[in-house]
């Protein structure tokens, strides 16, 4: 086969299918949870610690920056959950099909984006 | 039957069921807090310490960090994998994920049993 054939890519026209945009934003998603942990572990330690720092972490909470954090977190924590538990479902052969695929990851936006609202607005 | 060579260091499949184990650990873990979260009124200091002391549920808490940290690996080192190129790069960051999950584990120890 001829290496250097020329290649056209329609940049403008290419689109991921949804499933493909689950999936590399369960990637997205993993990655940002793992970059979070120390100041979730550090935010564990001070709920624990006294009841001082506990009553100094709520304050810290009413922060908007604390705030944006954690709903970075809890929209990267809910989208991780429900694209994660439907690689389950996969693995099991629960929705491989086509189309299923595709609404099963439908939902996963859904759903995740519905719980972070919902979480976010008692949040806030 | 075509007689293939099979190579490579073999941790596939052993990685691919580590992790879904440890997901299945975290989701049982999560759906156990959320539902203490979700069942009791008022989350105080005393009620959020006294779940943590119960023994149980201080080693279930272990067992969930210690599941996510090898989840973690399993994920960091695949992503590491598949976007650096440059070898010394790759294995840096690899050392530094494990250091770090190292870390958060002896961390993990001294908040659980720490108050």
């Amino acid at each position: 086969m001829n290496e250097k054939r020329p290649k056209h890519l329609a940049l403008r026209h290419i689109k991921f299918p949804l499933p493909a945009i689950v999936s590399g934003l369960h990637r997205v998603s993993g990655l940002l949870l793992f970059l979070s942990l120390p100041l979730l572990l550090w935010l564990l330690q001070h709920s624990l610690r006294s009841i001082e720092t506990f009553t100094e972490l709520g304050g810290i909470l009413q922060h908007p920056v604390s705030k944006l954090f954690l709903t970075g977190v809890l929209w990267a924590f809910m989208h991780h959950f429900c694209a994660g538990i439907r690689f389950l479902a996969i693995d099991l052969d629960y929705g491989v099909k086509l189309a299923q695929a595709r609404a099963s990851s439908k939902w996963v936006m859904v759903v995740s984006l519905m719980l972070t609202v919902l979480m976010g607005v008692r949040l806030w | 039957m075509v007689n293939r060579v099979v190579t490579g260091a073999h941790y596939g499949l052993r990685d691919w069921i580590m992790q879904r184990v440890t997901a299945l650990v975290m989701v049982t873990y999560v759906l156990f807090i959320a539902g203490w979260l979700l069942l009791g009124s008022s989350v105080d200091y005393d009620a959020w310490t006294g779940l943590f002391a119960n023994n149980v549920v201080r080693s279930f808490s272990l067992l969930f960090l210690l599941a996510l940290y090898c989840h973690a690996w399993i994920g960091m080192r695949d992503v590491v994998m598949d976007y650096i190129k440059v070898a010394h790069l790759r294995l840096a960051l690899h050392v530094a994920v494990i250091l770090a999950l190292i870390m958060y584990l002896i961390w993990s120890v001294q908040i659980l049993w720490g108050f």
